[in-house]
């Protein structure tokens, strides 16, 4: 893996990675009436640390989110689907009935409030597994192996020039 | 039909013959490079236009704000993205296509 830094893709990347989260959060919010959902909100999340691996390479990409935060997240989200379910056993509903927030005499409108808000939650919790996984996933994946790790930071030093362009020998050969 | 009708109209044919172009470019082209500019080029506009002659009959509101959204994203990222693919082409040394090398190219090195 050589690192080819460019200008033009590193400042859009960096650029376009607070768009790409929020994009996230509106495909979150609107899991309940229209495609989209934690799940998928998730994966868009996860998509804008990817593009920031590749326009800066592995080692800055993990950076943005270390190891340990993301595998904190991915069982915290899961956690917090779980526990709203337990919570509305708690207080007297069925596992995940969320309506049962609103509490035991609360009339029709309350108890659709609650409704979306139990359902916000175990989306919220989705995305955070979601994103979590996929960002151990992808950095796992993509880890360079340890020999090649030096050499790949020798070539990261000397890639601030541009490209000398194609070698014709070697093109020909390819 | 209203104004805002027949501009969006034009604009929507506008926009599939820029389309059009760019695909006739893509299949027609020599190689890797022309072909990009092809595609990169015709797809930001025709998109683009395609786009606004969705927006106009809709009114201002959420929905062309939502499509001029997507407009101000692709006229940013499709270029972007043609620039990366290019770069990578020519940072790994793929050749650029010439009328007097014609003969010797590889046609096998189609994107």
């Amino acid at each position: 893996m050589k690192e080819t830094p460019s200008l033009i893709v590193r400042y859009i990347a960096r650029r376009a990675v607070p768009f790409i989260q929020l994009y996230a959060l509106y495909v979150l919010g609107h899991g309940e009436d229209g495609p989209g959902g934690g799940f998928q909100g998730g994966v868009i999340f996860a998509a804008s640390f990817v593009l920031l691996a590749l326009a800066y390479g592995w080692g800055r990409g993990r950076a943005s989110v270390p190891e340990k935060v993301a595998d904190v997240i991915a069982p915290a989200g899961c956690l917090l689907y779980a526990g709203i379910g337990f919570v509305s056993l708690l207080i007297g509903g069925a596992f995940l009935q969320y309506d049962a927030f609103a509490g035991p005499g609360a009339d029709q409108a309350a108890r659709k409030t609650a409704h979306h808000f139990g359902l916000i939650g175990i989306e919220l919790g989705v995305m955070l597994t979601v994103t979590a996984s996929m960002v151990i996933l992808f950095f796992e994946m993509a880890r360079p192996a340890e020999d090649e790790a030096a050499e790949e930071g020798a070539t990261f030093e000397q890639a601030g020039h541009i490209p000398e362009g194609p070698r014709a020998e070697e093109s020909l050969d390819g | 039909m209203s104004v805002a009708e027949i501009i969006s109209t034009v604009l929507l044919a506008l926009g599939g013959l820029v389309m059009l172009a760019g695909a006739v470019g893509v299949v027609r082209f020599p190689d890797f490079y022309t072909r990009l500019h092809a595609a990169g080029k015709a797809d930001t506009l025709g998109q683009g236009l395609i786009l606004l002659g969705l927006a106009l009959p809709a009114g201002l509101g959420l929905v062309s704000f939502k499509i001029a959204l997507i407009i101000l994203f692709i006229f940013v990222l499709n270029p972007t993205a043609t620039h990366a693919l290019a770069r990578g082409a020519w940072v790994i040394g793929l050749q650029p296509w010439a009328r007097d090398r014609a003969g010797e190219q590889p046609a096998e090195e189609d994107a």
